[in-house]
């Protein structure tokens, strides 16, 4: 009786956003007579970041420091129209919506500004850090809070803009199935290392490897949260959990944390991931969207490492101790496959 | 532990890196409330003289409701009203009717009979969570137990107990005709038939819960004129307000749904499964109303990923090109159709996984059974047919006797390659993955497959092309025995039905509105205005491990894409571009 390792990898690509379209988001953004913005959206923050991202992206199109930027959502009587938080569709979709409306409160602003410096708009420029100056001449400048005071209390001007992304809605052909799904797409492959017990059946996935592509990275550390949660999911949902053991049979299902299967933190395994930017032409800033496809990679790989581990197939999730035993049962014994490449390169 | 690098050199000539707080990891502005708990979620908004909400639920998976008794639970002690299906304004709805699609199938309170173990049939409103949780035992329903069914192939045999009348056949209906979603592109047959290896195996997606931190709930309250304000933890927040003014029947603008603070979600918060009902409650008492699934409600109850049964057929030549791929899959709704029937659709899209094949067909089914619904998750359409290819890729490169990595290689679609729904690829990434992952993993590779790359050799001869299609008539709604027909047609090479959709606008240019493309883009302050020099690679091909900055790359900052002129409204086969038109009828 043994342990045995084995190495697997699985490569995947996902849609990003509602993929027939119908699918738009709106953006409001106004600022106070400070040169602080309201960015006021109906999108939804689940913890992945939502927030954040809407933020980034309306600080770096308004040209205004991060800090002055606040994301209020969602409030059906403030914020415009959102269709949600789900298909990987917020940095997408609500990302343009608020490129669009931060670009014409951003208009607004340099035209204020402008008539304060006595210059054209198109010859200014902001430096992110709240000032805007005639470009190529910094001296010639004016802070963002006091052309927003002028705006207001001078120039009756409303420093404000709206925006809205929509990818329209396709029409499917019934026979051939040919549709727009009108998206980008990201890319991932994974390499999985396992570790089979013969005798007990038991998994332990001793490290992953992965590389994403994700269009433009909008906060890394945000991307990283994701990739690396959405990984521990994909462990779970490919060794641990499910509700309904023996599906399809209704039987014995779970009712509580005490009785649902999940890995704990023993379970968990090193991750490594390269992150690749290859910018969606009709991202924001290129961006795509990390937040579904993370888990999708782990599940085969997982499966096709302990393939690789001891020659069985396990092609009904979860691969349970139960279903690998019998499988090497079946095979007369545990049968290693070649082994795949040296230690990884990264600790 | 966790690390992360980025590869700041690959599509570095795509890039403009001259960016100031985008590609910055810098805190997100709700973290201080969320590590010292003053974030507020929808829980945190508690009412005087608020009532609980707690649902009376089939303990059957499939029964005839003959008689429901609530006399009793009506006088238990804090109990200040019992809502019945009869007491809903619209006691029948799909989600997806917000977007026309499908037609209405699940109540809110079952009626004449149960489709699933724990479908809610009775609501109970009392002062006390235990108050109500008591009374919801004193309820009496007289059941007539029913024949279920549980298996997604099954159920769409003939004789089969009907899970949901709305459906007859235990399917989701597709464009009024079949009772499937079909992908049809070049020959599969023929492709079998040319193969060196034919391989088919069978896959099965387990179900799993969301399992969220916080379960679904919400508080709805009489705001004033009469309004209802409604602190909801939807993923939709006018999704969930759509549909609930839908339910009880009242304008949209009575409701006044506040959220976008939630506690995990993963998919299983699109259902609106409380808002109706709090808001119905609160609608009929003039109390606030709280309506929360408690831990058991929400892992048996609240709706998990879906199971999928997908059977891949492959057609390999030795040297390792897959020459025709057949899908079939069976997606299990449960008893109601939530947003499966998208899903299917989706799934469609992205068959056959991230590769170019010559030859396509898949038919995914929706099928109906005696459980609970099941709803979007996390990959929703996607994770489970990607498990299912990607063993399956796995045993096709040991059939060829290929190493999976160059096989994944080989096979990889690349930009210019045309998809099996007649769009071609671009923008694609697969390739390098592939590469990093190796590289990094220690896995080696052939120089061949070292020097493959996403932009090269895409689309080159028959890999843009769309080639001559096999058309049936292959299970058409009602008429189980027409599953094994014959080709009907074949559609000529070359062949688009469905105009390509209008460009996305990037720019804000339309409508008439004012157009502020002639805004500048971020430029830093700089002492002087330096020549624009030429784009120069970023020096290190790999950042270290922890620093997230990106490379000072000095570009000129370009505009984002113009928008190309738009294109002529899309138009399908029937001439129409409704969602009806496009997935089946919606009859209200």
């Amino acid at each position: 009786m043994a342990r045995h390792e084995g190495r697997g990898m699985a490569s995947v690509n996902y849609p990003i956003g509602m993929n027939l379209g119908g699918d738009p988001s709106q953006a409001l953004i106004h600022s106070n007579p400070d040169g602080k913005f309201t960015v006021a959206l109906s999108a939804i923050d689940l913890g992945q970041g939502m927030k954040q991202v809407s933020r980034q992206i309306a600080a770096e199109t308004l040209g205004v420091p991060i800090e002055d930027v606040y994301v209020d959502t969602a409030d059906s009587d403030t914020g415009p129209h959102d269709m949600g938080s789900f298909a990987s569709r917020g940095t997408h979709r609500m990302g343009n919506a608020i490129i669009v409306a931060a670009r014409e409160a951003r208009g607004v602003l340099l035209e204020a500004a402008a008539e304060e410096l006595e210059v054209n708009a198109a010859d200014l420029v902001t430096d992110g850090r709240g000032n805007i100056h005639v470009r190529g001449a910094p001296s010639r400048s004016i802070t963002v809070k006091a052309t927003a005071q002028a705006a207001q209390f001078k120039q009756g001007k409303t420093i404000a803009g709206r925006g809205i992304f929509l990818i329209p809605l396709s029409a499917v052909d019934a026979e051939t199935g040919e549709m727009n799904p009108n998206t980008a797409f990201a890319h991932a492959c994974l390499v999985a290392d396992v570790s089979v017990d013969d005798e007990t059946g038991e998994v332990e996935v001793l490290r992953m490897t992965s590389a994403y592509e994700l269009g433009r990275v909008i906060n890394p550390r945000m991307v990283e949260q994701q990739l690396v949660g959405g990984a521990w999911m994909g462990i779970s949902h490919a060794l641990y959990e499910t509700p309904e053991p023996y599906y399809p049979s209704p039987d014995h299902g779970p009712r509580d944390f005490n009785e649902y299967l999940m890995p704990g933190p023993g379970d968990i395994a090193p991750y490594h991931v390269t992150v690749l930017e290859r910018p969606a032409p009709d991202g924001p800033f290129g961006g795509k969207g990390p937040g579904e496809m993370c888990a999708n990679p782990v599940l085969p790989a997982i499966a096709n490492a302990v393939y690789n581990a001891v020659g069985v197939r396990v092609d009904e999730l979860p691969i349970t101790p139960e279903k690998i035993l019998r499988g090497i049962k079946a095979n007369g014994g545990a049968k290693p496959g070649p082994r795949r490449g040296g230690p990884v390169n990264w600790r | 532990m966790t690390t992360m690098e980025m590869r700041k050199d690959l599509f570095a000539d795509e890039r403009d890196d001259n960016l100031n707080v985008v590609g910055k990891g810098v805190q997100r502005q709700d973290m201080p409330g969320h590590v010292t708990a003053r974030t507020r979620f929808f829980d945190d908004h508690a009412f005087d003289g608020m009532l609980h909400l707690k649902v009376v639920r089939s303990p059957h998976h499939h029964a005839r409701i003959r008689a429901i008794d609530t006399s009793a639970a009506e006088r238990a002690p804090g109990v200040k009203r019992v809502l019945r299906g009869a007491d809903v304004p619209v006691n029948k709805n799909t989600l997806l009717s917000l977007i026309n699609f499908g037609k209405d199938d699940e109540p809110s309170l079952a009626v004449n009979k149960v489709a699933y173990k724990g479908e809610p049939v009775v609501a109970i409103l009392a002062d006390s969570e235990a108050q109500a949780q008591a009374a919801r035992k004193l309820v009496r329903i007289d059941y007539d137990p029913l024949p279920a069914v549980f298996d997604v192939e099954e159920t769409l045999k003939a004789g089969a107990p009907v899970v949901n009348e709305t459906y007859p056949g235990n399917y989701f209906e597709y464009h009024e005709r079949f009772d499937h979603q079909k992908l049809r592109f070049g020959d599969v047959e023929r492709g079998f038939a040319g193969a060196d290896i034919v391989m088919e195996h069978r896959y099965q997606m387990s179900p799993i819960e969301h399992a969220p931190t916080e379960t679904n709930g919400s508080i709805a309250a009489p705001e004033q004129n009469g309004r209802y304000v409604v602190h909801s933890c939807a993923q939709g927040l006018f999704f969930a307000l759509g549909t609930t003014a839908k339910i009880v029947d009242v304008e949209s603008n009575q409701l006044h749904f506040i959220g976008g603070t939630v506690g995990g979600g993963f998919g299983g918060k699109v259902d609106s499964l409380t808002e109706p009902l709090a808001v119905l409650g609160a609608m009929l008492t003039g109390r606030p109303v709280r309506f929360v699934l408690d831990r058991e409600e929400e892992m048996l109850y609240g709706s998990p990923r879906g199971a999928e049964r997908i059977y891949i057929k492959d057609g390999l030549m030795r040297d390792g090109r897959i020459v025709a791929r057949h899908i079939r899959s069976y997606f299990d709704a449960g008893a109601y159709t939530r947003l499966s029937s998208y899903a299917a659709i989706k799934c469609t899209a992205h068959v056959p996984g991230p590769y170019w094949i010559p030859n396509v067909a898949s038919d995914i089914y929706v099928s109906y059974t005696n459980r609970c619904p099941s709803t979007a998750m996390r990959g929703f359409g996607v994770t489970a047919v990607d498990f299912a290819l990607e063993v399956q890729m796995d045993r096709l490169a040991e059939a060829a006797n290929m190493d999976p990595m160059e096989f994944r290689i080989l096979n990889a679609y690349r930009d210019g390659d045309m998809k099996p729904h007649r769009r071609a690829a671009k923008n694609t990434a697969l390739v390098e993955c592939v590469q990093v992952a190796a590289e990094k993993a220690n896995w080696p590779l052939s120089e061949q497959a070292k020097r493959a790359s996403s932009l090269l050799g895409g689309g080159a001869g028959e890999r843009s092309q769309i080639p001559a299609t096999q058309l049936d008539a292959r299970g058409q709604i009602g008429r189980p025995d027409s599953r094994n027909g014959p080709v009907t047609q074949v559609l000529p090479a070359g062949t688009t039905r469905i105009a390509p959709s209008k460009q996305p606008v990037m720019e804000g240019a339309r409508d008439g509105r004012a157009a502020p493309t002639q805004v500048p883009r971020y430029e830093p302050q700089r002492p002087a205005a330096p020549p624009p020099p030429a784009y120069q690679p970023a020096p290190p091909p790999y950042q270290p491990p922890g620093s997230y900055s990106p490379a000072p790359v000095h570009q000129p900052a370009s505009p984002l894409p113009a928008s190309p002129p738009p294109a002529a409204p899309a138009q399908t086969q029937h001439g129409a571009v409704r969602f009806s038109s496009v997935f089946g009828t919606r009859r209200r």
